[in-house]
């Protein structure tokens, strides 16, 4: 703020650099830059705008002066203001016959209106005009307004003059054609379909510049199809050959590397066109090859070109050669101690994993030093790097890792995509139903808002569910655990709501299962559930169910169940709530109180979740009942579509409505009797198949219909009370599970399939797995944990049910693996016992060998930085403060290390940021002060910009 | 794709803005908010490159600090992080070739120089020149011009230069 209040006073007195403003504007800037608050500044700018409003509109304003508001115009929408009021005159502008002002007024529509803007009807004239102007700038600015400003209705008044410019005779401005073609393509594709010839044609232009403008349309169009341009492979690779060796002019090399955007483009071309194409591939072999090995690794755009040979190879056929380099290229980016290096060497091994899967373990440390390192976006390269190697054998260290990562973060979008990460690797690699558990807790307890609810339904599954078959133990453990698991983390007040529906459903269910918890206890926590979410209606009906089958959990199993006084006043308030199912279920758990304990067990029956309900839908339990009622007078049950079709009049008068109830009198519409939801129990016919059409879900039905009448006989008003509002929860999903209680009779539990876990497992369930300590010499075990025991990796393909896999065969694994790698893994392997984490009583030998392999980069770490001081003296003290960058920069890669020179660029910048500026602002103010011309005293205010 | 070029001071005042897709002003003002905020809680020493998910899944943003300034360049996966790191060192060579010694002040005083600068090294979110001393001709040309509208000699003489390229 200081600087700008000095500088500013300074430019009051007189301008620099060429375009000059008037004082105004320069004071307008001024006062911008000395205030305290945004609120001052709009005060300021609100100013501004009115008074150009009033300036704006006045008669005969010079141009020059116009022009001036113009720029004030763009100025105050830059901050954020609208300016729309002057939008036409920038468009009055762009007519004017002045370049300046024509490049002026060009310059503020592209930056005000977009391509649909009403204003453009009157500037697409002016562009027709001007890109048939003698003058190649006035044609170049026009070229310029199309990229921005012509949109599909547009097009086709100016295409014709866009397509000529393609031969003019200047280079800049057939560039300027090709690129404005393209942009009517990316607006607009089938305006231009017809013209996209055009872009082959200039790949042969005689201008390299016009060629590499080219290539980005024609980079657009292969990554839309690839076929039609099979034929330029040789093309391309001619072109990357001859730019590769130095034929173009010295004017388009980059820091002695010839034409580096045209190289990139080209690359990322061939890497589209040899995918999957044998022949297209071995094309490239030669010329990736010779361009990698001509690389100059010591700057940054070679490494630039370095990184997309590596994409470029991943994504054609494999040669193993190029393989090899590519490999070796990673490796010296993930050595390199700059972070913008081992981001493209993550990245890039990400991409060469998907070919050859062992590369990764040359590079296991280089990896988790990324993913210790405070730089975030690193990290999360990183954490998409392990997401894409993760398979049985390291899934838990990997997913730990993300849950901590998870909870750290505060980006909701990420958060949201680390959490359906972790549980997709859960679900798909869990080596054991106990760690799935563990870990969907985790991830719930973090991001339960944030992630899909059917992932709560699978987790409530698995709970019923079990291990799928016969190991009942096992069973019950996995129950206890999680039960105990929810107890402990159930008072969190913070849990989000799918995650507590799952623990009330886990604890009703389970909570007294293995009678460690006694019923009391489980109430009083579920009822303080209900009580700290008393604003969620799902999760408090999830509770009140929850106790109600602890209830008679209790009372079937012939203890005494009596009701806690706040489960008590818990029902009542429930009675009167707004909500009809919360008030339903409170008043089916009163009536349940009265029932005796037969009569319980027989309605909720213990651990009885996934069996089967057969659903009576003839219900000809009520055969008996109907007779009688038949008996005594009552009329025959009509159902509804019977009813519905009975419009024939005169059919009825001659039958007996009886006995034919199909054609019973209807005279009056309205008299049309509607027992959908009768209040007393329907009468209902004998015949029971031509009953209630009820779509059939397709159970088999394999256990006799649940004793339903033994419940019905003693609670028949209750339930036929009921009989409307249970449609609600007639879903046969597992929510309705928990709350199918009472109603066995429509709310079907799922036949709940075992398909997520097939896999028949040893009983023994790990420890729980502890995140992993971050102790320096972990990262061994930690690398030997993430890249051991490669051969699972095949288990990627079938999804779930990784549980069969013990410690044990992955230690069999490893050990069968060892003949096979390279050295460098043979001897991580041979001293890495088998990848647990937690084995803390490692033998330290894995260890010494690992820091030796470290221990050259950190001494030279120390080098490094003795090196970049000396050279930020060097930078500031030394002549043209632009080029000293650059020339530090090779010194410094001649020390063969070959990253230093990103890094010290970027430190030298951040060691002379704050104060030298300010210094040599002041100086700046100083010599102005004294009268000094400042535009050849003005101390260098770049070499501070630069470092 | 390049999407955006932008250029903030330290404080998070815009000093450049250009959007190759047309952004609402209101837009434009909460992406550079946004991005301000995440530069400003980046350690120092760290990469120059941020995952950003303002233009959709796959874009990025690659940043410089230069003095009070950062320079900022959002794209998608049709770019080169590396490469567009040097881009931006050739556009700040090219501005302080152009007002001999750049500062922040000279940014915000001829934007519409830099404006123009700008367009001769990216169009249409393309990367269209590479080498600083290409651009300073053409913009030499063009202030030329603009202050001699009714000449065409230089015009002429920079097609003989072009040919001899």
């Amino acid at each position: 703020m200081e600087q700008l209040k000095t500088i500013g006073r300074e430019l009051a007195m007189g301008s620099q650099g060429g375009f000059n403003q008037s004082k105004e504007f320069l004071d307008l800037i001024k006062s911008i830059g000395e205030t305290r608050s945004k609120s001052e500044e709009d005060r300021i700018v609100l100013h501004e705008i009115e008074t150009l409003k009033r300036r704006i509109n006045e008669p005969d304003i010079p141009k020059r002066k116009m022009k001036e508001y113009i720029i004030r115009l763009v100025y105050i929408e830059m901050l954020g203001h609208d300016a729309s009021f002057g939008y036409i005159h920038a468009v009055k502008m762009t007519h004017d016959d002045s370049v300046l002002l024509k490049r002026t007024g060009y310059l503020a529509v592209t930056l005000f209106l977009n391509e649909d803007h009403d204003l453009i009807i009157l500037i697409v004239n002016t562009i027709q005009k001007d890109l048939k102007s003698d003058n190649y700038l006035v044609v170049c600015a026009a070229l310029n307004a199309c990229c921005r400003l012509i949109n599909e209705e547009t097009v086709p008044a100016v295409i014709g003059s866009v397509v000529e410019l393609l031969g003019h005779q200047k280079e800049a401005v057939r560039k300027k054609a090709v690129m404005a073609l393209h942009s009517f393509y990316r607006r607009a594709p089938s305006s231009v379909n017809h013209l996209v010839e055009n872009f082959r044609k200039k790949l042969s232009d005689n201008d390299p510049g016009v060629m590499g403008a080219t290539l980005c349309p024609l980079y657009d169009l292969i990554t839309i199809d690839v076929n039609p341009y099979k034929d330029l492979v040789a093309s391309f690779v001619n072109i990357l050959k001859q730019v590769a060796e130095r034929r173009l002019p010295k004017t388009y090399d980059y820091h002695q590397t010839p034409a580096p955007f045209i190289q990139i483009k080209l690359l990322k071309i061939l890497a589209l066109l040899g995918s999957g194409d044998k022949k297209s591939s071995e094309q490239m072999y030669t010329v990736i090859g010779d361009i990698m090995r001509k690389s100059d690794t010591t700057s940054n755009i070679g490494n630039a070109i370095l990184y997309e040979c590596i994409c470029c190879i991943s994504s054609i056929l494999p040669s193993p050669k190029l393989l090899e380099s590519a490999a070796d290229a990673i490796a010296k980016f993930l050595k390199s101690d700059s972070h913008n290096l081992k981001y493209m060497g993550i990245d890039a091994l990400g991409r060469l994993i998907r070919i050859n899967p062992d590369i990764a373990e040359q590079h296991q440390l280089a990896v988790i030093d990324c993913l210790e390192d405070p730089d975030d976006t690193l990290k999360r390269k990183t954490f998409e790097l392990l997401y894409k190697m993760t398979k049985s054998s390291n899934v838990e260290v990997i997913v730990d890792r993300m849950i901590d990562y998870m909870i750290s973060i505060n980006d909701s979008h990420y958060k949201t995509e680390t959490a359906s990460r972790c549980v997709e690797l859960a679900e798909q690699f869990a080596p054991s139903n106990h760690w799935f558990i563990q870990t969907m807790n985790k991830v719930f307890q973090h991001a339960g808002d944030l992630v899909n609810p059917k992932v709560a339904h699978n987790l409530m599954r698995l709970i019923a569910e079990g291990f799928g078959e016969d190991d009942d133990a096992a069973d019950s453990q996995l129950r206890s655990s999680a039960v105990e698991s929810y107890l402990k983390i159930v008072d969190d007040p913070k849990l989000p709501s799918a995650f507590l529906q799952v623990i009330c459903w886990v604890l009703g269910e389970y909570g007294t299962a293995d009678g460690k918890y006694s019923a009391s206890y489980i109430s009083g926590k579920l009822c303080d559930v209900a009580e700290a979410h008393s604003s969620d209606d799902t999760v408090k009906a999830y509770a009140v169910t929850a106790l109600m089958k602890v209830y008679c959990f209790e009372k079937a199993a012939g203890r005494k169940a009596s009701l806690l006084p706040e489960c008590q006043s818990l029902l009542e308030e429930l009675s009167a709530s707004h909500s009809s199912d919360l008030q339903q279920r409170a008043y089916e758990f009163q009536a349940i109180l009265d029932l005796d304990a037969n009569a319980i067990e027989n309605i909720m029956p213990l651990d009885a979740s996934c069996e089967d309900i057969e659903i009576d839908q003839t219900l000809s339990f009520l055969d008996g009942y109907v007779q009688t009622a038949l008996e005594q007078g009552a009329e025959p049950y009509v159902s509804e579509n019977e009813r519905s079709t009975t419009l024939n009049i005169s059919s009825i008068r001659n039958h007996n409505a009886y006995e034919h109830p199909a054609h019973s009198l209807r005279f009056e519409a309205y008299e049309v009797p509607k027992p959908v939801v009768p209040t007393n129990l329907p009468p209902a016919v004998t015949y029971p198949t031509e009953l209630v059409p009820v779509p059939e879900p397709s159970y088999q039905p394999t256990l006799s219909s649940r004793p339903i009448s033994d419940a019905g006989s003693g609670s028949t008003d209750l339930r036929l009370r009921l009989d409307g509002v249970q449609k609600k929860w007639g879903a046969p999903t597992y929510s309705s599970a928990a709350s199918s209680s009472t109603s066995n009779f429509d709310s079907f539990r799922t036949a709940v399939n075992g398909a997520t876990q097939s896999d028949n497992v040893p009983a023994k369930s790990r420890e729980p797995r502890q995140p992993p300590v971050e102790v320096s010499e972990e990262k061994q075990k930690l690398a030997a944990s993430l890249f051991g025991g490669r051969t699972e990796r095949n288990e990627r393909k079938q999804s779930g049910g990784a549980v069969g896999h013990g410690k044990a065969s992955r230690t069999t694994n490893h050990r069968e693996d060892k003949p096979q790698p390279t050295t460098v893994t043979t001897a991580v392997q041979s001293l890495a016992p088998p990848p647990d984490l937690l084995d803390l009583g490692e033998p330290t030998g894995a260890v010494s060998s690992y820091s030796s392999a470290v221990d050259p980069f950190k001494q030279l770490e120390g080098l490094l930085d003795l090196s970049q001081d000396g050279s930020a003296v060097a930078t500031t003290s030394s002549g043209p403060d632009l080029m000293s960058l650059y020339s530090d920069s090779s010194t410094n890669g001649q020390k063969d290390n070959m990253n230093s020179a990103p890094n010290s660029s970027n430190r030298t910048a951040s060691l002379t940021k704050g104060p030298s500026l300010k210094d040599a602002l002041d100086k700046d103010a100083l010599v102005r002060q004294m009268g000094v011309n400042p535009s050849s005293q003005n101390p260098n205010l770049f070499s501070d910009l630069l470092g | 794709m390049i999407r955006a070029v932008i250029v903030i001071n330290d404080q998070g005042k815009p000093r450049l803005v250009k959007f190759y897709e047309y952004q609402p002003v209101e837009k434009q003002q909460e992406i550079i908010r946004n991005i301000y905020g995440v530069l400003c809680s980046r350690a120092e020493n760290v990469s120059n490159f941020v995952q950003d998910s303002t233009f959709g899944p796959d874009t990025r943003l690659v940043y410089k600090t230069f003095a009070t300034l950062y320079f900022i360049v959002i794209f998608d996966e049709s770019e080169n992080e590396l490469a567009i790191l040097d881009l931006m060192q050739v556009f700040v060579e090219t501005l302080d070739k152009c007002f001999s010694n750049v500062c922040e002040l000279d940014i915000v005083f001829n934007f519409n120089k830099v404006h123009t600068i700008l367009d001769e090294i990216i169009l249409g979110g393309q990367v269209v020149e590479m080498s600083s001393s290409e651009v300073v001709k053409s913009i030499e040309d063009i202030s030329w011009l603009e202050k001699n509208p009714n000449s065409i000699t230089r015009v002429s003489k920079s097609i003989s230069s072009w040919q001899g390229r």
